[in-house]
């Protein structure tokens, strides 16, 4: 359980918002399932996927255990609206049909969850630190993917090097987002239960650099975008990920097959 | 961020130039998996990717999803030569009738498995 000096409600915010964020990831690498260029691409992007609805409903199962208020993991993934939902905004862009920006936001989101998922599993939150445990492993393989397709695609022929190169560069100002700070992240973070995201950017930084100098490609000199996700304001897209995600469970609520 | 979204409402659909040619094709390559420490190296199917570390990605992924595996062996199909059925008859009937190259007339002492 949590230290004592830790409230559920920063815990549950606190546990929401990476639950969200592999809620939502996950679901746009789902959109891919038959658009990948070959069929074992679909499989790997697939099998990314279930890695992050696994560990989604890990995280939201215990946050509906610390809220207390009758929800489950299915009322906190189906039941919530937009202005509810804690992700990054990174995560929600729409990727299908562009392979570049997908392998970008993939990239860019698992070289700050491999060394956030590492640190978790020495939180003073014995549930975290143990799904955290057993995410890890799952999540370094999704950066090992995205990085040698980042390579493939970059260090490739002009043409995919340039599109390549145009996917980071679009999604750059979204790839801070995760390192945002607020009041509930510091009293998490006093309290031993997440890292200090400062403490998790050298090595994002260390991450992104090595991949994009081996891919012959150019970090963004641009800054980050401030975030808004984890305050619940979200881009235009997320709407429109909800209503088609959450559209059958609204169609035949507590439906179990 | 509307650069992304804008581009991405607009297209749509993939541009033309996006669209695969035969020379896209991937390689094929065959899989070997071995299940466990001590067991060999199994053929179990064949995966296509561009290169032979992404065959082996595309293999971990397809044929040890269900902890199938503790190794994985990939080859180009190209690269393998193989007995043609034609030359079945001259490979491998011969051996038939020499039964005096099975071990079945020893007496084997207890405890040795056969």
């Amino acid at each position: 359980m949590a230290s004592p000096q830790v409230s559920s409600v920063d815990l549950f915010e606190g546990v929401l918002r990476m639950a969200d964020d592999a809620l939502i990831l996950s679901h746009r690498m789902t959109e891919w399932a038959s658009w990948a260029p070959q069929l074992e691409e679909d499989m790997a992007l697939a099998n990314i996927a279930l890695d992050l609805l696994g560990q989604a409903r890990l995280l939201l199962t215990y946050a509906a255990e610390l809220e207390g208020a009758g929800r489950d993991e299915d009322a906190l993934a189906f039941l919530r609206p937009e202005r509810e939902f804690r992700c990054v905004l990174l995560v929600e862009q729409p990727t299908v049909h562009h392979f570049d920006r997908l392998i970008a936001v993939l990239l860019t989101f698992s070289a700050w969850w491999v060394p956030m998922l590492q640190s978790l599993t020495r939180s003073s939150d014995v549930r975290l630190a143990e799904i955290a445990a057993k995410s890890v492993k799952e999540a370094r393989y999704h950066l090992e993917h995205a990085a040698a397709w980042t390579n493939r695609l970059g260090d490739g022929t002009a043409y995919s090097r340039a599109r390549m190169q145009q996917a980071v560069d679009e999604i750059w100002p979204l790839a801070g987002d995760v390192f945002e700070a607020d009041e509930i992240t510091e009293r998490l973070v006093c309290a031993g239960v997440l890292p200090d995201p400062e403490a998790i950017r050298p090595a994002w930084d260390a991450a992104i650099d090595q991949v994009l100098a081996e891919a012959t490609l150019v970090r963004p000199a641009r800054g980050f975008r401030p975030g808004t996700g984890r305050r619940g304001v979200h881009s235009e897209h997320l709407g429109y990920l909800l209503a088609e995600m959450q559209s059958v469970h609204r169609m035949h609520p507590g439906a179990q097959w | 961020m509307t650069s992304a979204s804008g581009e991405s409402a607009a297209t749509g659909q993939p541009a033309a130039t996006d669209q695969p040619t035969a020379s896209d094709q991937w390689r094929l390559y065959e899989v070997f998996v071995r299940a466990r420490r001590g067991l060999s190296h199994h053929h179990v199917g064949s995966v296509h990717a561009p290169d032979a570390q992404m065959a082996l990605r595309n293999a971990r992924d397809l044929y040890t999803r269900r902890e199938e595996g503790v190794s994985i062996w990939v080859a180009a199909a190209a690269d393998i030569t193989a007995s043609s059925p034609q030359e079945k008859d001259s490979f491998f009937d011969p051996a038939g009738d020499k039964v005096y190259r099975h071990p079945t007339f020893y007496d084997l002492p207890d405890g040795v498995q056969m």
